[in-house]
């Protein structure tokens, strides 16, 4: 609603936005093949790569990026804890489960069913993981994720029993690490329908800034608390479960970004929501850049390069002193 | 009646281990046996380990839901052993004996764990907060493996599968004499320390009054833990829950705290579950190489009940 | 008018409210009173929808609290909590604004940026309007809650014991704050209270509740007296008049 005027948050939002656009412009001129920036629009082969593999990757970081921050801010909003996010909380393991269950029962499946049948696992998965985290004791924040964490490992143990059984090993590790290297024209624009998702959060931003005064003050104030709850919901699961059909999970993005940004900007999402994605997008696409570079000319998928940079953040995180003013 | 327990759960121990070496026997019966028996070893050795270093640690952390590996210590060792990889490989780290590779990966994560332990338990963290910490340096060393293996080697996409569940039925056999060696050492020391960590579970105020120099032996009662775990890690992997499995099921039998008898009491749970779990998996259910995943199916969903039932009361 | 009617409630099998049936007149303050555990917050939920009904029904204005839609409600009847905590990091004046939320969907008016100016003031809240929540002291954060239950600018008022965190010096301002709504602007005020003389003297009606039943129910001058106290709280205090008002001697 009203932000007070203060320079710190335009600062974060110039270094954000000027960040983004250096990434995603050398995101276009990293890679193993040769790209000269000079000859990229002029020769016929250089642009071919630029817009069959380049520009596709960069884009899928991007979307990746920018819906995994929101998904997480929405995980967060719903729980009142500081600590969720998708991928630690059963959100992406019982999506795993789903598109498990489809490639198994139904091979012949196309990708736009199985991100339908992932969404349907993850939406069942989270339903259940906040029916419980709303009766642990508000007085031990620390528990909610914890029991998160451990809840999605159980379903992780499940889906990496049954994927063993049936010999679908090789899979799972495409869905659970994150990995932009095989992204080509073609096979990513399904994340597009996350890019919705994300414009569906920025749309009712103020009713998740109230959502995040409890359901009292929710009511209280004429917002159908019920019905927003399944709103954010949806919008994590489809968005959780597109990331895992398409790139792979990539943990922790969900978990930093929002709270750097809050730690920064504050929580009321109207005006901070917009950094919340931009923020996800810079730094999955960092992350991939320096994937791409570290071991030149191999790759390091995103997820392990996230799992990494992430842990780190979200350690600093938690043993930072609170923010106060 | 806590004696007569652990009698019952003496006699389990030893029903499955002869489970274990002779159903099914046939062949070669010498060969078959000795085959077992070395298996038989690296498996109790795992399950003792596990649930000793379980109960010491949850003693010295005064935390009756957190374990070595839910706190990251399985991938601190893993992490350790990249580590010492890609720092000593053109030294001609790899051609090393594997025993003496083991010896330095042992003291690596001593220090390592001491190193980023310590400093924790002295803050007197809340104990959401160091779960939540713990398990997010689990994943923060489990990436950090991943990555130095992949700069070592970037198509090692085996080592990286491989090291995210235990296999029971792949032990690392040539490591067997020194980590039974290790193991014996720290099972004896854990014993004679039994009546200190009574005290030791009473926080570290108590225990100060009543003349135990805490931080001097919390520092020893970690580096046994630590030994420990690189023993059951060395030999089969990670395992996330199968220690709290075992010590939250020794104290409901034997129901008590005290050292003297949960010690015994969860080494002999240790191997009951894992001899006996294996044996029941090769034989009654034909697939033993998927015991590693139920075993943490089954502990995920205690620890998930411990903590709402826990938090209830 | 807030009307009432054979209301009970049970939670787990335990029965919080026995049958009780009210009406609470528009306009004026009702304070609510009586030991821990009575019910008071429950039969406030109750009114303000936070909590299903299970029998009896509740209207306010005519209007039903079970079926007519929230965001009507919430222009009518505004509720402020005894245990609200604000996790999220937002500027006082963020909050406050929040308020006006059930009026326009989040798109400020001219009118609402007044009506949040002039309960940041009421409120004294001007000079910390532009700090975060978590950065107040448990009083300022009291108030600011309390502004943006008033921001909301509906008939109906509910408070569950604003005074809790409150200094003496803000504890009298935001009674003297509820008498002036009430008087100038005709709004209804229903008060959860355990300072018994703030009830006396600024309340128009007390509700006397214990275990889950309304036992008196009248104006202070009939409520205040020795044998009605003694059969709500359980023990006998004296009662002195002082400038012709009852004062409750409850700590001797």
């Amino acid at each position: 609603m009203i932000v007070a005027a203060s320079k710190k948050p335009l600062r974060f939002g110039v270094v954000a936005g000027l960040g983004l656009t250096i990434l995603f412009v050398s995101s276009l001129f990293v890679g193993v093949s040769d790209l000269p920036f000079r000859t990229a629009f002029s020769d016929p082969d250089a642009l071919q790569l630029l817009l069959v593999s380049r520009l596709p990757r960069t884009l899928a970081a991007v979307l990746a990026g920018a819906g995994l921050a929101i998904a997480g801010l929405i995980m967060q909003t719903l729980a009142r804890n500081r600590f969720v996010e998708p991928a630690t909380a059963g959100t992406a393991q019982s999506a795993e489960l789903g598109i498990l269950a489809v490639t198994l029962l139904w091979p012949a499946a196309t990708l736009a069913m199985k991100t339908l049948a992932a969404s349907g696992a993850a939406l069942l998965g989270t339903s259940i993981f906040f029916m419980t985290a709303h009766r642990l004791p508000p007085s031990q924040p620390f528990l909610v994720p914890l029991f998160g964490l451990v809840y999605g490992g159980v379903i992780g143990a499940g889906v990496t029993f049954i994927a063993w059984q049936a010999d679908l090993l090789q899979y799972l590790a495409i869905w659970t690490n994150g990995d932009f290297s095989g992204v080509l024209r073609g096979r990513y624009e399904l994340l597009w329908v996350g890019a919705l998702m994300v414009a569906l959060a920025w749309f009712v931003a103020d009713r998740l800034t109230i959502m995040a005064l409890g359901r009292d003050a929710s009511i209280g104030l004429g917002l159908d608390y019920a019905g927003m709850m399944r709103i954010g919901l949806i919008i994590v699961s489809v968005i959780a479960a597109l990331n895992v059909v398409v790139v792979g999970m990539i943990p922790f993005v969900g978990l930093v970004v929002p709270n750097i940004v809050s730690r920064i900007m504050g929580d009321n999402l109207r005006g901070t929501i917009k950094w919340v994605a931009l923020s996800g997008a810079g730094l999955v696409l960092g992350c991939d850049i320096i994937g791409r570079l570290i071991r030149y000319p191999y790759e390091i998928p995103v997820g392990t390069v996230m799992g990494v940079v992430g842990g780190a953040l979200f350690l600093w995180l938690l043993f930072r002193r609170p923010a106060h003013g | 009646m806590a004696k007569n327990r652990i009698a019952i759960l003496a006699a389990l121990s030893v029903l499955s281990v002869v489970a274990f070496l002779t159903i099914g026997l046939r062949g070669n019966i010498a060969f078959v046996l000795e085959l077992r028996a070395i298996k038989l070893l690296a498996l109790s050795q795992v399950g003792v380990s596990i649930a000793v270093s379980t109960v010491i640690f949850q003693t010295v952390t005064g935390n009756r839901i957190v374990t070595p590996s839910i706190m990251g210590l399985d991938a601190l060792y893993l992490f350790g052993q990249m580590a010492l990889v890609f720092a000593l490989g053109g030294l001609g780290y790899a051609a090393l004996n594997p025993q003496l590779k083991f010896a330095g990966e042992v003291l690596v994560l001593m220090a390592l764990a001491c190193a980023l332990l310590l400093p924790m338990l002295r803050s007197r963290l809340d104990m959401g907060l160091m779960l939540l910490a713990g398990v997010v340096f689990g994943v923060l060393f489990r990436s950090l493996h991943s990555l130095l293996a992949r700069l070592i080697d970037p198509n090692a996409f085996a080592v990286v599968q491989g090291a995210s569940f235990a296999n029971f039925n792949a032990v690392r056999t040539d490591l067997l004499a020194f980590a039974s060696v290790l193991t014996i050492a720290a099972l004896i020391v854990a014993w004679r320390a039994r009546h200190v960590l009574d005290v030791v579970s009473l926080g570290s105020d108590t225990a100060t009054g009543l003349g135990i120099t805490w931080s001097r032996t919390v520092t020893g009662l970690l580096v046994l833990v630590s030994s420990l775990v690189a023993v059951s890690t060395a030999l089969v992997g990670p395992v996330a829950f199968f220690g709290l499995l075992v010590v939250a099921l020794a104290e409901r039998i034997v129901n008590t705290r005290r050292h003297a008898v949960l010690l015994p009491a969860a080494a002999l749970t240790g191997i009951v579950i894992l001899v006996g779990g294996q044996t029941l998996f090769q034989h009654g259910l034909g697939s033993s190489s998927t015991l590693g995943v139920v075993i943490e199916f089954f502990g995920g969903i205690a620890f998930l009940l411990l903590l709402v039932l826990g938090s209830r009361k | 008018m807030i009307r009432i009617e054979n209301v009970s409630l049970s939670l787990q099998a335990t029965p919080i409210l026995h049958d009780i049936s009210l009406t609470i007149p528009k306009g004026g303050v009702t304070a609510l009173v009586g030991p821990n555990g009575a019910g008071k917050s429950s039969l406030l939920s109750l009114i303000a929808r936070l909590q299903p009904l299970q029998t009896g029904a509740i209207s306010i204005d005519g209007l039903p609290v079970d079926t007519t839609p929230n965001r009507t409600l919430a222009k009518i009847v505004a509720i402020l909590r005894q245990d609200s905590v604000v996790a999220s990091r937002l500027r006082v004046r963020e909050l406050v604004s929040f308020g006006r939320f059930p009026h326009n969907r989040g798109r400020l008016t001219d009118t609402d940026r007044t009506i949040i100016e002039q309960s940041l003031k009421q409120f004294d809240l001007t000079d910390l309007a532009g700090r975060f929540i978590d950065t107040l002291s448990g009083g300022q954060r009291q108030r600011a809650l309390v502004a943006m239950a008033f921001c909301q600018g509906t008939d109906y008022l509910l408070l569950d014991e604003p005074l809790n965190n409150l200094d003496m010096y803000y504890a009298r301002d935001l009674m003297r704050s509820l008498r002036q709504v009430a008087d100038g602007n005709g709004k209804t005020v229903v008060i959860v209270l355990h300072d018994i003389n703030m009830a006396g003297a600024y309340a128009d009606r007390i509700v006397a509740m214990k275990s889950g039943r309304v036992i008196a129910d009248g104006a202070p001058a009939e409520m205040l007296t020795t044998p009605v106290l003694q059969d709500v709280f359980g023990f006998a205090m004296q009662v002195a008049t002082i400038n012709g008002k009852p004062i409750v001697l409850h700590h001797l």
